[in-house]
């Protein structure tokens, strides 16, 4: 489904990826893990294209994905969740998962602002498929709540909402338990498994928390510097000694 | 105005819990007043503007021809503000240099009046559509601009405008600028012309006020809030960027300019000196102090900027600008969300208060 070649990219001097590779087929659970400044964030910022690949190639479902311009990702069934939370304060929970079904709608700014019928019709069939979204994880109850102000568990679930309103077949989920407690840690593990299974999607993870990895992804990925150093099932990239290495440093 | 349908479900609970905590003895009527206040938490905001707009249509029959003419020029400014709201409050973005769509709007209706005994009420599409055509071509820029620098390049607009329409003597009519005929009220409605001015403003008003409501409430103006909240996650969401902040500043002139075309008909006159930077940036501190991002904000901000300036006047003759300048900074201060938000609080702790009682 997915299938990244020699991905490099550079910021100035600094080589953030360096001639990755690695591939995603469908219905998988992909983890990528690796020390902070990997470049994994970066690896999901050219996958979405807001960062250009200097050299490489990625493949999404056949078709060139750098080539896609960056507001036609979503349209092509890939969404993604951020590291620090991308949603949008002032909006309510409601309206927040509804822009993440933005691309599904056809109303323009005459259409929209006359109330045409088909207009009425698309969003009473969007907020309707958004209550049940909302239902479905929990957050009914702050539907009309400003993203402001909501506990963090909360809101990775609105953000986890969101991405999902848009039926997308590949899911990007950027450090989704980064914060969280123990509980709710297992707690977003069990509802990502409910998802995958009930959406149809294949996710890619990036996460620091290993229990979270090893407990929900069918492979994991580690990155280091920029390259990648292992690939395997959760348990070979745990023996792996490169990856002990990265993590832990070397035995002297 | 958020929807009363997302706000009913609290206060219902919080009666219910009253009336369990309650005894029994409150009987019936207390149950008759619970049901009303009920209703009314339920429909406040269409029973607000159901009652705003009984005022609306009463009060011309009521005052003097200026006091009517007044309110007349803060509907026209409402909806020079609706416009700006739409760009600034929604869509996050800014213009200094609004009052040159406003002008754009009244110059245009002028000019038609004036060279080819356009029908005044003609002249407003026509007027909005050419604000609207300039407000797309300004909203190029504002693609690539953030802050200040769209700031300084919006605030050029307004610069320019003035000694163009001094320029363009035959057409515009110079500095001496053009003067027109107003609008005669047809017999059948019996109002006098003030009246009449004024209903015609409120239509104005009212169909785009409804227009920027269903912008708002759909898919589009989710997309402005989006852009506005933050730009990278609604380019990922699928919200094309550039297309949305362009047709926004391009809508938000239309406004302005179908503001102006009414100015036009009310006032009777147009001289370039009505339209200097310092309208931009009076209707700019009309909206903030009105209310940035809510619907109440340009009714409000209209009120400020046709009263203020002039109550001001009455202060301190010398100094207006002082005086004018020292009330935004208090409203500022007391209602940081504008009079809208003032309004929304008092409106809230209202309501307690209603339950408790």
């Amino acid at each position: 489904m997915l299938e990244v070649r020699d991905l490099t990219v550079r910021f100035g001097g600094i080589t953030a990826l360096d001639g990755v590779g690695f591939s995603v087929r469908r219905g998988e659970m992909v983890g990528l893990i690796g020390p902070n400044g990997a470049g994994k964030t970066t690896l999901f910022n050219c996958l979405t294209r807001r960062c250009d690949a200097g050299s490489g190639t990625v493949r999404y479902e056949g078709a060139d994905l750098l080539a896609v311009p960056p507001h036609a990702i979503a349209a092509a069934g890939i969404a993604r969740t951020f590291q620090n939370l991308g949603l949008f304060p002032r909006m309510s929970v409601r309206d927040n998962v509804l822009v993440g079904a933005h691309h599904r709608g056809g109303a323009g700014f005459l259409a929209a602002s006359l109330r045409l019928p088909r207009v009425r019709r698309e969003e009473a069939r969007l907020r309707a498929e958004a209550d049940g979204l909302l239902d479905r994880l929990a957050l009914a109850a702050v539907a009309g709540h400003p993203a402001a102000g909501l506990p963090f568990g909360t809101l990775k679930r609105v953000e986890l909402a969101r991405a999902l309103a848009g039926r997308p077949r590949l899911l990007l989920l950027d450090e989704p338990v980064n914060g969280l407690n123990s509980a709710e840690v297992g707690e977003f593990a069990g509802t990502l498994r409910a998802v995958r299974e009930e959406f149809d999607v294949t996710v890619v993870v990036v996460e620091h928390h290993m229990g979270f990895v090893m407990g929900t992804c069918d492979r994991v990925v580690c990155l280091n510097f920029g390259r990648r150093i292992a690939e395997g099932t959760p348990e070979e990239v745990r023996r792996d000694p490169g990856v002990m290495e990265a993590y832990l440093g070397a035995a002297v | 105005m958020s929807g009363p349908a997302e706000t009913a479900g609290e206060p219902m609970t919080a009666e219910k819990s009253e009336t369990v905590g309650k005894p029994v003895a409150a009987g019936p009527a207390a149950g008759r007043r619970g049901a009303l206040v009920r209703a009314v938490t339920a429909h406040r905001g269409r029973l607000a503007v159901a009652a705003l707009l009984a005022v609306a249509c009463y009060l011309p029959f009521q005052l003097v021809p200026f006091h009517v003419f007044q309110l007349t020029m803060v509907l026209v400014y409402a909806v020079a503000l609706l416009g700006l709201n739409l760009l600034v409050g929604h869509a996050g973005q800014i213009s200094l240099g609004h009052g040159a769509f406003f002008a754009v709007g009244a110059y245009g209706t002028a000019i038609m009046i004036d060279r080819w005994d356009a029908p005044h009420l003609a002249t407003l599409p026509v007027a909005a559509a050419a604000a609207f055509a300039l407000g797309l071509a300004f909203g190029l820029p504002a693609v690539r601009l953030h802050g200040l620098y769209l700031a300084l390049v919006t605030l050029a607009i307004a610069v320019f405008l003035v000694p163009l329409l001094k320029r363009f003597e035959s057409v515009t009519g110079g500095s001496m600028g053009l003067t027109l005929g107003k609008p005669a009220p047809p017999a059948w409605t019996g109002l006098a012309e003030d009246q009449w001015l004024y209903f015609l403003a409120l239509a104005v008003a009212v169909v785009t006020f409804l227009l920027a409501r269903g912008l708002l409430r759909s898919r589009v103006g989710r997309a402005l809030h989006a852009v506005r909240d933050d730009e990278a996650a609604a380019e990922v969401m699928g919200v094309r960027l550039s297309f949305h902040k362009t047709l926004a500043f391009a809508w938000s002139a239309m406004f302005a300019g179908a503001a102006g075309s009414v100015y036009t008909w009310v006032i009777g006159f147009v001289s370039p000196d009505s339209f200097s930077v310092t309208l931009s940036i009076t209707l700019l501190a009309g909206i903030v102090v009105g209310g940035l991002g809510s619907l109440a904000g340009p009714l409000l901000g209209g009120l400020f900027v046709m009263f203020v300036p002039s109550i001001s006047q009455d202060v301190n003759e010398a100094a207006p600008g002082v005086v004018f300048g020292l009330l935004i900074i208090a409203v500022m201060y007391v209602a940081p969300a504008g009079l809208a938000g003032l309004a929304a609080r008092l409106a809230r702790s209202t309501m307690r208060i209603l339950r408790k009682g």
